[in-house]
């Protein structure tokens, strides 16, 4: 199918995109990447009158070091986030989770922002952005104003964006000495949306974890945290027994989601053997 | 509503000024408007890599973006990379083992080869069946794609050794 009719304007700044959607009565949809967004166009899932678009916008661009933040614009593309050398040093859990994004050609033209702006509980960086305890800034007619992670990602496609908001940029806390970081997923294929996939950001001091975050993606309506897991690994080292207790309680914390493909319990069987091999590298691998 | 709008873009090298409907996809904009009808419409939603053109010389789906996004950048299409003769020797290759069948998937395989090949590095199998995942072939079994795109891989990389030696 192809999109019904629309409008279509490129503003010159952030402002005069806010103010363009106001003017359309929220009749409006912000494309930036739009490796989302113009298949949902296709399909007729979305018929906005007008496409704005902020692709080209200087203040959603760049990644930069800004006060003990890497400091990634909206519209950085995902490839550009593999090949940053800033990103493998600053925040090493997102140079890993990268080569899972999609296909190289969608990385190519798909952004960060875009990506948590959708909030898609089957991808990557939505998750990867919960585990950093990244910081998302958005913009409205009113100002800028800024959401934890942990506060953004509401339900299903449903994020603190308010309609006509745009996410200008994510500020992850930088790695340190200590971060050990480790991402991996489960997929019938490379490139396929993930039957369950972690990542782990957490501060290791002389073998034992000082402190954890682990976020799941496909097995929910959102992104989750799995915070018991996390305290039962805090202060410990991640010795075998440990990771299996980590793994039981995974299993009590974790309610997937199923789908014609996988049921609930095997969803938590795959998180649990997922778990398990992520704990086991994770002291190698900042 | 919805009048049309102008665009100036670089297709193949050549500039090309063109009034579009925003809703035209650059897809459709190059088989239709321009008759590059190299670039095919598979799925037209971002799965399938039939589409594949170079965005500023990288690899992109062309069903996946309106032809107004396109305004100012420089588009290559198959038949550009086809005649500045960028691609000979992976042509050749996937003649030689007959890697495709109907050929509808072929601009898309050979566009993401040029991707894959141009970072300048030499990709082992996995590598290239990773970088290839977007890209759907109903006919070979992608064997024989992967067979020609490593052995052009090889090849550059034997060329580029025998010119510094």
């Amino acid at each position: 199918m192809k999109a019904r009719a629309f409008d279509y304007m490129r503003p010159k700044c952030v402002q005069e995109a806010l103010e363009a959607f106001v003017s359309a009565d929220g009749d409006a949809s912000y494309i930036a990447g739009g490796q989302s967004l113009v298949p949902a166009l296709a399909l007729r899932l979305q018929a906005p009158g007008l496409l704005i678009d902020i692709a080209r916008l200087d203040e959603l661009r760049g990644l930069s070091l800004a006060g003990g933040h890497l400091r990634i614009g909206a519209t950085t593309r995902h490839c550009e986030i593999l090949g940053s050398n800033l990103v493998r040093e600053h925040a090493p859990l997102l140079a890993k989770a990268a080569p899972f994004v999609a296909h190289p050609a969608i990385r190519n033209k798909g952004t960060f922002g875009g990506s948590l702006a959708l909030a898609d509980p089957a991808s990557e960086f939505p998750a990867m952005a919960l585990a950093l305890d990244a910081i998302i800034e958005i913009a409205s007619v009113e100002g800028s104003r800024r959401v934890g992670a942990g506060d953004f990602f509401i339900d299903l496609y449903e994020t603190a964006l308010q309609p006509g908001e745009i996410v200008t940029a994510v500020y992850v806390p930088l790695a340190t000495a200590k971060t050990r970081t480790a991402f991996d997923e489960l997929a019938r294929r490379r490139g396929d949306y993930a039957i369950v996939g972690a990542g782990i950001d957490a501060q290791m001091q002389g073998g034992f974890v000082e402190r954890m975050r682990i976020a799941f993606l496909s097995v929910g309506s959102t992104p989750v945290r799995v915070r018991a897991v996390e305290a039962a690994l805090t202060g410990r080292q991640l010795t075998p027994e440990a990771i299996r207790q980590a793994q039981d309680v995974l299993g009590t914390e974790l309610d997937p989601v199923g789908d014609e493909h996988t049921p609930p319990e095997m969803r938590r069987h795959l998180a649990r053997v997922l778990l398990g091999r992520l704990l086991g590298r994770l002291e190698a691998s900042r | 509503m919805s009048g049309k709008v102008a665009i100036s873009l670089a297709v193949n090298g050549e500039t090309i000024e063109a009034l579009v409907a925003p809703r035209t996809t650059l897809a459709d904009f190059l088989r239709q408007d321009i008759q590059l009808t190299g670039t095919h419409t598979g799925c037209e939603m971002g799965v399938c890599g039939a589409c594949l053109v170079l965005l500023d010389d990288r690899p992109v789906h062309a069903c996946l973006m309106f032809a107004v996004q396109a305004d100012g950048c420089a588009v290559e299409t198959i038949e550009g990379l086809t005649h500045r003769r960028a691609i000979d020797d992976l042509q050749k290759e996937f003649h030689e083992r007959n890697a495709l069948q109907c050929g509808f998937c072929t601009p898309g395989m050979l566009v993401s080869a040029y991707g894959i090949l141009a970072s300048g590095d030499e990709p082992d199998r996995d590598g290239i069946r990773d970088a290839l995942s977007g890209n759907y072939c109903r006919c070979t079994g992608y064997e024989s794609i992967v067979d020609a795109i490593e052995t052009t891989a090889r090849q550059r990389r034997q060329h580029m050794e025998e010119e510094k030696a």
